[in-house]
């Protein structure tokens, strides 16, 4: 870019006082970040080596890796990094593909698109906390929820309304339940990102491969997907960095029983029930580096996401 | 194709015949596709009340009295009534929301303004003007973003305690704005990155201070990003519930602490439970609908226009 190299010779010329000069709007950002959310983990990295409950005040000691060695063989903990693998993939994928479908069924014009849009968008926009307080009460409840209702209702049809199954759903299939109600917000998000990369699509091209005989299916597999493949590494990308750190859905549906404890809320546990500040440290600290090496990983995926961008 | 078969002598015929069969032909095809079209429509709609079924139930249940609420088979028709709202907003329950609902106006609305006057100057030296190395400095604020916010909360817990600053607004404001700030940084930048720096050197040349430039040239381009950074910042703050469940008790609670408060304390709730949490969502559904383009872009950090 012909301005890089514009930069280049001003920074030459000028010197260090220009380049402050140019710094200066992202300093304020930079520092307010660097102070309200590095400072903290320095400071959690600090309080990991440290011996100390809250119960305890004055039994507050150095004890080196007392709190590392604690955590590692706390199999909850292990348990827990499991679980949020787990509805992690679970949740991204699953939104991934329901949201990938009603893109391409949104694609297309029909009576009442905009409509179907609009409320396809609603679950999205519920508070999170209200949604999992819904699903948990008015839907998953066995005696009265939504579910085991719509069941009593089609076996009334038949006439045997006492014999209907009445599942309890949370505590049969605790993770399934946490994870229905976080795909069923997610999705609306997939499927918008995705919608808007349907939309940018080259129809001149796609017309052309219809006319020289390609089948929809040919289409969609040799177009539409790597054309949309940024957008589906955006959007799990995103997805992955909001599920991974979900609270809300477990503190409420299940309050983390029955298995579906994430690393969030174990940390959240052992900080806030236990307190235990010294062993909630260094759950932080090998969650943030497990997270940093995933990140990085990562990271590769958006670098490219940039420099196509900047393109 | 059906052209060596024609006859030469009915040549003159054919274009017509052609023509027809060829109609017949696509009009059948047509017929054909007009089917799947329809189909395919109503997968849509099937698929879009599915999911919307949760909201319907969760609407229609606020409007149910807490007896029709909790029948099985569900009572579609039982009349309506406002009761559960007049519960919530009364003083039946106990606590009013209006507090909780007031502080996290507050403190979305502010946290947003803080997001935005940080993030415009950041995003300017980052794109109209980037600094050397710009791109690492978008790397540091993506970074912050992936690292599990739960493992700062107890030093920030114990530094809050310290300044005197638990359970106030303030606290509040600052977190959610460091929380949001990377996203509305990577948001800005790609709305900026837009503008043609021609324009702006243009701008300078003629004369116009940095000032000048920014209210005159900048800003009016890039407002839809702004926009949609304020639409995300206010939609994610006004969501927020870890840290304020931990940082934040009787004066500065804010609305989703309080839905979790009242759900344990009641016995027959679930009319209200759904109430209070249409009335609690009713901010961002407001804003979200609203707004329905700007939350792609929102969502995406700009990177979908």
């Amino acid at each position: 870019m012909s301005t890089a190299t514009l930069n280049a010779a001003e920074h030459q010329a000028s010197g260090r006082a220009a380049a402050w000069l140019k710094r200066l709007p992202l300093l304020p950002a930079l520092i307010f970040m660097i102070i309200v959310t590095q400072l903290p983990f320095v400071a959690t990295l600090v309080i990991s080596f440290i011996h100390w409950n809250a119960l305890y005040p004055n039994d507050v000691t150095f004890t080196w890796f007392d709190n590392y060695a604690q955590v590692f063989t706390d199999a909850q903990f292990w348990s827990s990094a499991l679980t949020t693998v787990l509805m992690t993939v679970i949740v991204v994928l699953v939104s991934l593909v329901i949201g990938l479908i009603i893109a391409v069924l949104l694609d297309r014009s029909f009576r009442g698109r905009a409509i179907v849009r609009t409320i396809m968008i609603a679950p999205f926009l519920i508070v999170p906390i209200a949604a999992a307080l819904v699903w948990k009460h008015a839907i998953f409840n066995p005696s009265y929820g939504l579910l085991n209702g719509i069941l009593t209702w089609i076996w009334g049809l038949f006439g045997q309304a006492a014999a209907a199954p009445q599942p309890d759903w949370v505590s049969s299939q605790p993770l399934m339940a946490v994870c229905a109600a976080l795909i069923w917000q997610w999705t609306p998000f997939m499927m918008l990102i995705l919608l808007a990369g349907l939309q940018g699509r080259p129809l001149d091209v796609i017309e052309a491969a219809r006319i020289d005989g390609a089948s929809t299916w040919q289409i969609f597999r040799f177009m539409t997907l790597p054309h949309l493949r940024p957008y589906l590494e955006l959007s799990a990308l995103l997805g992955c960095i909001y599920i991974v750190q979900n609270f809300d859905a477990v503190f409420t549906i299940t309050s983390g029983g029955l298995g579906t404890a994430n690393l969030p809320y174990t940390i959240y546990q052992t900080f806030f029930e236990a307190h235990d500040y010294g062993q909630a440290s260094a759950e932080g600290v090998v969650v943030v580096i497990a997270s940093m090496a995933i990140a990085i990983l990562v990271l590769r995926t958006v670098s490219s996401l940039l420099r196509e961008e900047k393109r | 194709m059906s052209a060596p078969t024609i006859p030469a002598p009915t040549a003159s015929v054919a274009p017509a015949r052609r023509a027809r069969v060829g109609k017949r032909r696509t009009s059948e095809a047509a017929r054909k596709q007009r089917r799947r079209n329809s189909l395919l429509a109503l997968l849509a709609w099937v698929i879009g009340l599915i999911f919307v079924a949760p909201i319907v139930w969760m609407v229609l249940t606020s409007l149910h009295s807490e007896a029709n609420a909790a029948t099985n088979p569900p009572s579609l028709f039982a009349p309506l009534t406002l009761q559960s709202y007049a519960n919530f907003f009364g003083s039946a329950s106990g606590a009013s929301p209006w507090p909780p609902l007031i502080n996290s106006a507050i403190i979305s609305v502010l946290a947003t303004l803080v997001v935005l006057v940080l993030s415009i100057p950041a995003a300017y030296s980052l794109s109209i003007r980037p600094v050397r190395k710009w791109s690492d400095a978008m790397f540091f604020f993506l970074t912050t973003k992936m690292l599990p916010m739960v493992a700062g909360l107890l030093p920030i817990y114990l530094i809050a305690k310290a300044l005197g600053m638990l359970d106030t607004l303030g606290l509040m404001i600052i977190l959610y704005s460091a929380m949001n700030l990377p996203i509305a940084i990577w948001m800005m930048r790609s709305f900026l990155a837009e503008i043609p720096v021609e324009l702006v050197e243009a701008a300078s040349v003629d004369g116009a201070s940095l000032l000048l430039t920014f209210r005159r040239i900048i800003l009016p381009l890039a407002s839809p990003g702004i926009v949609a950074t304020s639409l995300i910042c206010f939609i994610f703050s006004w969501n927020e519930l870890l840290f304020a469940n931990v940082l934040t008790s009787t004066s500065s609670y804010t609305a989703p602490v309080f839905l979790t408060s009242f759900v344990t304390s009641e016995g027959l709730f679930l009319s209200k439970v759904c109430a209070a949490s249409i009335v609690i969502s009713l901010p961002v559904l407001i804003a979200g609908f609203a707004a329905q383009d700007k939350l792609v872009q929102g969502l995406s950090l700009g990177a979908v226009k």
